[in-house]
């Protein structure tokens, strides 16, 4: 039998999505915050103002004719990413790792100059890559220069770390790595790998890959049983910090980990998936109805955290 | 909080359940209404037509209405009369339409049209005997006339056999040299020579006119039957053919010699038939008719709308099962579909093409739409303008289709005309969209879905009991929006989600 009841699942804690919806998101995110999280430079901007780790913002191009003055803009800057700011599942993102006068290398190592780079940048303001071919803005930003320890895990993409966060609370982590079959996305339904991650240690706990456990990643072979986060109390810190610039009961904080900065928030999702139960081998729903059983007094980061490890922690068999 | 919403939510469903139900109950037992839809039976939609040109002065018109016999029964019936004083007489028996005006410059049509099905077959009943009147004939002609009813006599054993035969004569290759000089005569009519030579042998006769009734005629024209009287019963014979009795499809309009229609000041008048055929169930409609005069509060049912109207409303009213397919599928079982309402406008279409032509002719449309829009990607076109470019693709397939289908023969593909163009054009944009940026899969799968709810919607769409408890009982609405509210409060589990967290459900495998 490949099938579960729904009393086995509800035995285990599972959330649905119509729960998810209704339950979760419907009751505890206002939908007038929506907007800070779906466009990356307003929730840049906020996680500015809150004194938050996030890739530094070289400049904003948002109409075409500011699209002239991009090699000003530019001048000196080694590597940098160019990315639309609701721009949808990492549709439009070019990164530049190196610059040889006006030769600009992309990630894949392909060479571009400064009329690809303006190209790239008024199909970004059409509305190429938005969601229903919205107008959008361009956001040019650092680059991330992610760990590399965590390159072993990933291919062709940054591998990034998903937090879900309740009321304050980080639930549950997992980490998605980029693969060959996800074209270099962190996409878990195009095929990278979710790892869930123990949350108070940072410890891998499963890995999956289209829902099914795997042990290793599919192209680089690295085991992920010996993978454990670095920083990770600051990653929770992070992403926990994030319900007091949103506002929002129930959303995911992604994560990337900098050479040099340590965790930087990337983006922020109102309606995270649920593939991290599976990633986890954990309902999520338990651990919500665990908070949702708490006084609803306020409290600091560090006290959430703390709670937050005392009542999820994984014990590995 | 949490329970006053959830109190609130399952209060207000369970009393529009209610609503719906008890008016439902309540149409049922207090006033009757069947529940059931019954058969269905073809009623045919007769729209006759009285066209002129008038010759100056005042202008009267006037036309014999139909007196049903033999089991036809006149549902409904329309006159129009724009500019003329109407009205509708009655005569000895005979009811007459009568149009009247003062002075008219040019060619006009006049409209009667109504709703006739046969509830049951049975025969003409009695007539009174028309007095024989011999015909006056020229010396030639009465020898002729004298030698073919002794003939005819000789042959035959009686009134009936001898009008069979006498009826054989006009539809045989070859006639008797007395028939072929009768018949031949061009001052009188085939049929005028039949009744004389009845006159002649002493048998009472009458025409009965009326008309053939043939799906999708246009221009039909009244047809004449004879009857005879054998001193018992009336036998009745249709000269085209020479075959007694009543033919199935013969709407009688009237019996007797009198004139059908009657236009004063008018030349070059015509009388032309339009004949549709639908099938309804019959028991259904002749109850809300009759319900409708008689109960003021159903004067405001959909009954009471025009035909055209009701007609649209029979479509309307059926969106919301298709909605609610579509409700469940996605919240009970998880099924992604491309668009809402995409599944609803597609079944509703296949209810006009039938479903295995509507399949064929969308996939092709989607399919060669998806492959010009690939070509439009690299062109990097503005939203707006693109599908605009997608909407006339989408037209120019249509027209292709529609085409080249005729041309070989395979009409069932000109029916494409009825998918929705504009839902089309957006389905194509969605699913190049979905293809770019979540891949073949993801369109495979929502376009799958989206094509299941379709044909789960259709299928119960086209359900005779659904169409018929929607449009007769659309409170039944109230409950459906009862039900839909309760189901935008379901928390559980979908279908697909028992499968998608298989390896959850047991930790200990």
């Amino acid at each position: 039998m490949k099938w579960v009841t729904p009393g086995q699942l509800r035995k285990q804690g599972v959330l649905g999505m119509n729960s998810r919806n209704i339950d979760y998101i419907g009751r505890n995110n206002d939908r007038s915050r929506y907007p800070l999280v779906d466009n990356k430079l307003k929730t840049k901007k906020a996680a500015v103002q809150h004194g938050m780790s996030v890739p530094a913002l070289i400049g904003v191009v948002r109409i075409q004719h500011e699209i002239q003055a991009l090699e000003k803009l530019l001048e000196g800057i080694e590597k940098f990413v160019i990315k639309p700011a609701q721009g949808s599942g990492g549709k439009g993102i070019l990164v530049i790792t190196e610059r040889r006068g006006d030769t600009f290398i992309k990630s894949t190592g392909a060479a571009l100059d400064y009329r690809d780079i303006k190209r790239h940048t008024s199909n970004i303001l059409s509305g190429l890559y938005s969601l229903g071919g919205r107008p959008d803005v361009a956001m040019i930003e650092d680059m991330i220069d992610f760990d590399p320890m965590l390159g072993n895990y990933s291919h062709e993409g940054v591998p990034d770390i998903r937090v879900i966060i309740y009321r304050g609370f980080p639930m549950m982590a997992m980490m998605r790595c980029s693969t060959h079959a996800s074209d270099g996305k962190a996409n878990l339904h195009q095929g990278a790998v979710g790892v869930g991650i123990d949350i108070v240690t940072g410890h891998s706990l499963y890995a999956i890959q289209h829902n099914r456990k795997v042990e290793k990643h599919p192209d680089t072979g690295f085991r992920f049983d010996k993978l454990e986060l670095p920083h990770w109390d600051e990653v929770l810190r992070l992403a926990s910090g994030c319900f007091e610039m949103t506002e929002l009961g129930y959303f995911g904080a992604d994560i990337v980990l900098d050479r040099t900065k340590g965790p930087v928030m990337l983006e922020l999702n109102a309606r995270p998936g649920l593939a991290i139960q599976i990633a986890n081998q954990v309902g999520l729903k338990k651990r919500l109805q665990l908070v949702d059983e708490m006084r609803p007094i306020e409290r600091k980061v560090e006290e959430r955290i703390r709670l937050a490890k005392q009542m999820f922690g994984v014990v590995l068999v | 909080m949490k329970i006053s919403s959830r109190l609130q939510i399952g209060l207000v469903a369970g009393i529009l359940i209610a609503i719906g139900l008890g008016l439902t109950l309540y149409k049922k037992i207090e006033l009757g209404f069947p529940l059931l839809p019954g058969q269905r039976q073809a009623v045919w939609t007769l729209e006759s037509k009285v066209s002129f040109k008038p010759i100056g002065g005042p202008i009267e018109i006037s036309l014999a209405l139909p007196d049903p016999q033999a089991g036809w029964v006149v549902l409904d019936d329309h006159f129009a009369s724009s500019g003329f004083n109407f009205s509708v007489q009655e005569l000895q028996g005979d009811r007459r339409a009568r149009w009247t005006r003062q002075s008219l410059e040019r060619t006009t049509t006049l409209h009667y049209k109504l709703e006739v099905y046969r509830s049951d077959i049975y025969d003409l009943g009695g007539s009174a005997v028309p007095d024989i009147v011999l015909p006056e004939l020229t010396q030639d002609r009465l020898a002729a006339m004298e030698g073919m009813v002794a003939l005819l006599r000789e042959q035959s054993s009686g009134s009936e056999s001898f009008t069979a035969l006498l009826l054989q004569q006009l539809v045989r290759e070859q006639m008797d040299q007395d028939a072929a000089f009768l018949f031949g005569s061009r001052e009188e009519s085939k049929l005028a020579v039949v009744m004389d030579v009845l006159a002649f042998a002493g048998i009472p006769s009458q025409t009965v006119k009326g008309i053939f009734l043939e799906d999708g005629r246009r221009r039909q024209k009244m047809d004449t039957l004879i009857e005879i009287y054998d001193g018992d019963r009336w036998h009745l014979f249709d000269p085209g053919n020479a075959q007694p009795g009543l033919p199935e499809n013969f709407f009688v309009w009237q019996r007797g010699a009198k004139s059908v229609l009657d236009v004063v000041g008018g030349e070059s008048s015509q009388l032309e038939f339009a004949i549709v055929k639908n099938t309804l169930p019959i028991k259904t409609v002749l109850f809300m008719e009759q319900q409708v005069k008689e109960r003021l509060l159903l004067d405001f049912s959909i009954y009471s709308l025009p035909v055209e109207q009701q007609g649209v409303f029979k479509g309307l009213l059926l969106i919301p099962v298709g909605a609610l397919v579509v409700v469940l599928l996605r919240i009970l079982v998880g099924i992604r579909t491309s668009g809402t309402f995409m599944p609803i406008l597609i079944a509703l279409a296949f209810i006009q093409t039938t479903l295995l032509t509507g399949l064929v002719i969308f996939l092709m449309v989607v399919g060669v739409g998806l492959w010009i829009r690939f070509y439009l990607t690299y062109l990097n076109l503005l939203l707006v303008a693109r599908i605009t470019a997608v909407v006339i693709v989408v037209i120019l397939l249509m027209a292709a289709l529609s085409i080249i289908s005729y041309k070989l023969g395979f009409d069932q593909l000109l029916t494409v005309t009825f998918l929705p163009t504009i839902i089309l054009a957006w389905t194509i944009e969605r699913m190049s969209i979905l293809w770019e940026e979540e891949g073949g899969h993801e369109v495979l799968i929502q376009g799958g879905g989206s094509l299941f709810a379709a044909i789960l919607a259709y299928l119960l769409m086209s359900v005779d009991l659904v169409e018929h408890l929607t449009f007769n009982f659309p409170e039944l609405m109230i409950s459906l929006l009862g039900v839909v509210l309760l189901l935008g409060k379901y928390t559980g589990y979908r279908l697909v989600e028992l499968y998608r967290f298989r390896d959850l459900g047991r930790p200990d495998e």
